[in-house]
Formats: C-alpha cells, sequence, structure tokens
C-alpha cells in the first residue's frame, strides 16, 4: 500500500489553466499569452473570462517571449503558454536576453514536457529543458507533481516576482498532494525515512510513492521529498536529510545531464559527500508510444527506483 | 515524360486516404486533417513529378529531393512512401507505438526510409530544403528541392528569414509550396493570426508565386509541372495550394477541428465507407 493515495486523477496542465483561471481573477494584472495552443495548454478558462487579457500571437513563440517582456514594462505580470520544447530550446535566446538577463517578470509556462507527452515523439519530447532554464542567472525553475500541486505554483507564481519557468505535462496523472501547503523553493518533505533519501518531481513523485510502497516491503526506510523547485534549490533540505539517511537517488522525467540530480549531486558533493544514484533518461532522445511504456523503457519506472536504491545502499554499505 | 494515368493515380489517392485515417484511429492520435488535404499532392510528387529512388540513399545525388516542414501531417507522406516501395505497407500498422520506424513526426533517427530531415516543430523546413538545394548547386546536380510548409507555419519568423536567404541567393531550384487550407489547432488562420495578402508577401520576397487547387489533381500535376518551368530562372519557385483540410471525408471537412484528433470506432467506418479502396495494409 502506498502512503499516498490518488483522490483524482488529472493532467497537471489543467491544474495550470484552472490556477491561471484564478488568476484572472485576483489580479487584473495578470495577462496571458499563447501561440496556438490554447485548448492544449487548458487555456481556454482565462480566454473566455478576461478575453482583453488574454493575446493569441499564432506559432510565432520567439515573438511571444519579447512581447511578454515588453507588457512587463507597465506592471503586466505576463503567463506565456506552449509546449515545453517551443517555451525553452525554440526561444531560448528570447528568454536569456529579454526576460532573464533584463530581468523581467514572465511566467513561461510548459506543457507536454518530457517522455510522458507520448505518441508525438522526440521532437516534442523536450528532456533538457531544466537544464538549459537553471542555468539562467535568476531563474526560477518549478516541476510540480500533480494537478493541485501545479495548480498551487501558478498561483504562487501570480505574486513571485521575477523570471520563472514553470513545466508540466500532458497524461492523466494521479492526484495526491490536495490541501498541502506549496512554497516556492521549499522542498515537501512527504515521507519520512531513514535509510535513504528520494529526491523526486514531477510525474516521478508519483512513480517514486510506489517504489516507497514496494521498499517498505522489504524493510527499507525511504524519505520521500518532492523537489519541486529547482531553482532556487532547497539546499538546508537536501543536506538535512541525507546527514541522516547517508545516500540519495534522484528521479526526473529529463536527461540526466542537467537536471535535478546534477543540482542535488552537486550540493552534495560540495557540503557533504554521499553515495548518489539518478534515475533518469540517460542521454538518448525519446520516441512515440503510450506515457506508462515509455517510462519504462527509458528507465523510470517505479522498479528503476527500486533498483537504485538498492544500489546506493550497498554503496552506502561499502 | 509520360502522361499520367488519372484512373490510377486517383486510386492511390484513395488507398492512401484509407491508410491515414486508419493508422490515425490505429494508435488514436495523430493528424488526419492537413494529411488527407495534402494527399493529391503527395501523390502527384511521388508517383509522377519528382525523381526518386525507394531504394533510400540520403545524399539523394541525382534525384529530386522533397521536405516535409510541417512534419504533424506525417500520415501522409508515411503510406504515400509505402505505396511508392520505400518499406513495407505493412508497416503503417506501428505507426506511433512503442519501438516504430514510423515515429510521430518523422525522423532519421530510427532510419525510417525516404526521410532527410526531423521536423515537428514547425518553421524549420524551407531553410533545410534551402540549403539541400545550394548543396545540389555546389554538387553540380541539375535536380529539384521540394518543400512543403502549413498555411498557420508560415506564423514563424524562420520561414520569412529563408524566405529572404533563398531570393537573395537565387536558390531557383527550390520548389516550395504551402498547405493554403485557411487552418490551424486554434481556429481558422485568419482568426489566429491572419497572413493578409500571402501571394503578395511572397512576390515581394522576390519569389515567383503561382496558385493552384490541391485537391483536383489534374491541377495539381500541372501546377507542379508548371513549377518545374518557372524554376532555374534566377528565383525559388512558391506554390500557394488552397486544399480542405479533411478532403475526403466530409465530416472532417470545413473546419480546424479534425487538425490534430484521431476518429473512433464509428467515424473510422464512416470515414471508410467514403473512401473505397482494396489494398489495406
Ligand atoms: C514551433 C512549433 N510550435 C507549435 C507547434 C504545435 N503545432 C503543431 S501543428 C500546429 C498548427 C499548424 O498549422 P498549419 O501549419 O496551418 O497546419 P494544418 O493545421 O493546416 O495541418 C501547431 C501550432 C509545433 N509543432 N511547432
Amino acid at each position: 500500500m502506498t502512503k499516498f493515495t490518488a483522490t483524482d486523477k488529472k493532467d497537471t496542465r489543467s491544474g495550470f489553466g484552472a490556477g491561471l483561471h484564478e488568476l484572472g481573477k485576483q489580479n487584473p494584472n495578470v495577462v496571458a499569452l499563447c501561440a496556438d495552443l490554447t485548448g492544449s495548454l487548458k487555456m481556454d478558462a482565462f480566454k473566455k473570462d478576461f478575453p482583453e487579457r488574454f493575446f493569441q500571437t499564432g506559432i510565432a513563440e520567439a515573438n511571444m517571449i519579447g512581447l511578454a517582456a515588453g507588457m512587463t514594462i507597465g506592471g503586466k505580470i505576463p503567463f506565456t503558454g506552449t509546449f515545453a520544447n517551443f517555451s525553452t530550446g525554440r526561444v531560448y535566446d528570447q528568454i536569456r536576453q529579454s526576460v532573464a538577463y533584463s530581468g523581467k517578470n514572465v511566467k513561461i509556462c510548459a506543457s507536454h514536457a518530457g517522455l510522458t507527452l507520448g505518441e508525438d515523439g522526440a521532437t516534442h519530447q523536450i528532456l533538457e529543458d531544466v537544464g538549459m532554464m537553471k542555468m539562467l542567472p535568476d531563474m526560477t525553475v518549478i516541476v510540480p507533481c500533480d494537478y493541485a500541486q501545479t495548480k498551487a505554483a501558478t498561483i504562487a507564481l501570480g505574486s513571485h516576482v521575477g523570471p520563472a519557468y514553470l513545466r508540466f505535462g500532458r497524461p492523466v496523472w494521479p492526484v495526491f498532494t490536495e490541501g498541502r501547503p506549496f512554497t516556492i523553493g521549499k522542498a515537501d518533505v512527504m515521507i519520512e525515512g531513514k535509510d535513504v533519501t528520494i529526491f523526486a518531481n514531477g510525474h516521478m513523485v508519483w512513480q517514486a510513492i510506489e517504489a516507497e510502497a514496494k521498499l517498505a516491503e522489504k524493510g527499507i526506510s525511504v524519505e520521500l521529498i518532492n523537489l519541486h523547485t529547482i531553482k532556487p534549490l532547497d539546499v538546508d533540505a537536501i543536506l538535512n536529510s541525507v546527514k541522516k539517511t547517508g545516500c540519495a537517488v534522484t528521479c526526473e522525467e529529463h536527461q540526466i545531464n542537467g537536471g535535478l540530480g546534477d543540482s542535488v549531486a552537486q550540493v552534495l558533493s560540495r557540503f557533504q559527500p554521499a553515495p548518489i544514484e539518478m534515475v533518469a533518461v540517460n542521454d538518448s532522445f525519446g520516441e512515440s508510444g503510450k506515457p506508462t511504456d515509455l517510462l519504462k523503457k527509458y528507465g523510470l519506472s517505479p522498479d528503476n527506483i527500486v533498483a537504485a536504491v538498492e544500489k546506493v545502499l550497498k554503496r552506502k554499505k561499502g | 515524360m509520360a502522361q499520367p494515368d488519372f484512373d490510377k493515380l486517383k486510386k492511390l489517392a484513395t488507398q492512401i486516404r484509407r491508410d491515414i485515417v486508419r493508422m490515425v484511429h490505429g494508435c488514436q492520435s495523430g493528424h488526419p486533417g492537413g494529411s488527407l488535404g495534402c494527399t493529391e499532392y503527395f501523390v502527384a510528387l511521388y508517383f509522377h513529378i519528382m525523381k526518386h529512388d525507394p531504394k533510400f540513399n540520403m545524399d539523394g545525388k541525382g534525384e529530386d529531393l522533397f521536405f516535409v516542414s510541417n512534419g504533424h501531417i506525417s500520415p501522409v507522406w508515411y503510406s504515400t512512401l509505402a505505396r511508392a516501395g520505400y518499406f513495407d505497407v505493412k508497416e503503417l500498422a506501428t505507426f506511433r507505438f512503442l519501438n516504430s520506424r514510423l515515429q510521430g513526426h518523422p525522423a532519421t533517427h530510427e532510419k525510417l526510409p525516404g526521410i532527410r530531415i526531423a521536423s515537428g516543430s514547425l518553421g524549420q523546413g524551407l531553410s533545410v530544403a534551402a540549403g539541400a538545394a545550394q548543396a545540389k548547386k555546389l554538387n553540380g546536380d541539375d535536380r529539384f528541392v521540394f518543400c512543403l510548409m502549413g498555411d498557420g507555419e508560415q506564423q514563424e519568423g524562420q520561414v520569412w528569414e529563408a524566405a529572404m536567404y533563398a531570393a537573395h541567393n537565387k536558390v531557383d531550384n527550390l520548389i516550395a509550396t504551402i498547405d493554403y487550407n485557411g487552418q490551424q489547432i486554434d481556429g481558422p488562420v485568419k482568426d489566429v493570426l491572419d497572413l493578409k495578402d500571402l501571394k503578395a508577401k511572397w512576390i515581394a520576397f522576390g519569389w515567383e508565386v503561382q496558385e493552384f487547387n490541391g485537391n483536383d489533381l489534374k491541377e495539381v500535376i500541372n501546377g507542379l509541372d508548371h513549377a518545374k518551368a518557372l524554376a532555374k530562372k534566377g528565383k525559388p519557385v512558391m506554390n500557394l495550394m488552397k486544399t480542405d483540410m479533411g478532403s475526403g471525408v466530409d465530416f472532417m471537412m470545413g473546419s480546424h477541428k479534425w487538425h490534430g484528433v484521431a476518429p473512433n470506432d464509428d467515424e473510422l467506418s464512416r470515414a471508410l465507407a467514403q473512401l473505397e479502396a482494396s489494398e489495406d495494409y
């Protein structure tokens, strides 16, 4: 039995849509831009109720980022919406110069990230976005784990000041964080344990919850930390937990290079060296397929997490 | 060149339309609308216009090359390639399934014969086609390079970078076509972000521009033949090809709704009832 139960199953992008709609009601300065993917990004409710604050840019993502940067001059809080690939790689220099370097309060909201986008395949399955975005100075990077947390993160971004990247996805996924507090930059200790710390974010948090149940049956006590904010990183939470458990496993729907695992490893190796294993895509592109089949094929299933934990525990014992 | 056998080509177009709806139904995802609208164009290119070899070779020296920039219409391309002998038609059944060479969007990664560059992220194909056309010139190769784009895709800035470049550099062995169906994901192109006078824009960018109806096989073949005649005179050639999204399946026509939606079982049988052909994979 998992320690968390899924109260519902919903896509994280719908959490973004609901959060954005809520923000539209709360704050007249919130504006939204979309590049011909209004339905896919679940921005229809915002568009319907605040048509004068919704901007359809057409299939022109670079222009969208520039427009958003411009709208901050005059106090607007722009939320841009397109797929994660077209939110980052497609427009990296526009984000770097006009948003990050210029210190503009643009919220880059990105759906269909990672393998779980499914059948559209590798052209769309970006697995490098977190790395690109976290490398930009002053960029906040958030990867929420379910519908409820994506909604909470979206709403939190409404009052956060500065450039931010919010990454979410397409598939219907368990909802299990309803009612849990969410603070940007503050890791969420979901399960306390003593043998190993699992750090996960995005869809991988549910995979880790399932892995924890399997490990508990084997008598392994897991501490599970939802590291939804990759930047700024909750360094204290990482160090405090690993001080107790002595080893770590990171889980993310991203390349092994440049993501969450990288960030955690850097903190550990600098301040408190400990064995670490990483569950991530191992330097390859994705492909078309069903989300769960892809997670399995590319090594991101609960069983892969279990194996990584067993491996890191062996290393800990030395 | 031999006279086209229109009866045969029309039957082929119907078969390809059946393949498209069956493939998209099979995996319950993918893009039938643009695929159905461009069927005549693909048939014309692969079965009459282009000199090409199904024993695929990446460099394609001495062959005409074709690049699909609006990669989401992969179903029509895959079916055409299979029917032209690039690979077994049975492989069409693997479209968008795990471990398939028929990726959701065209890719070279799995080495599917016929594909020379990945596409799916819009706006990139014309640049690649222009580059390949220049490589042909450098190689003293007198064949053509064809490229297809969407009309919504015209909203991408890179298209216009390539447009300016190809005209400035007299890439006149390049014959591009726009699937001018007036639709994109969020609605009619004129409501999402109007292209206004697209013909005048391409003319202003220095291209030779002509228009034809993309759902009339005769017009497509005449149009593409004429494009070849217009080419190699100092300017790249643009075909504004009017099509109906979803062409050939009545309930998929006339709106953007079927851009990227798969038919259910009932819709599939209704679609197939309108498309008589006998060589299903
Ligand atoms: C750079 C980029 N942005 C967004 C998308 C998502 N997308 C896929 S198809 C499409 C609409 C394309 O419209 P059009 O070119 O008119 O093709 P049609 O709908 O007629 O098939 C969009 C926005 C994409 N594939 N690439």
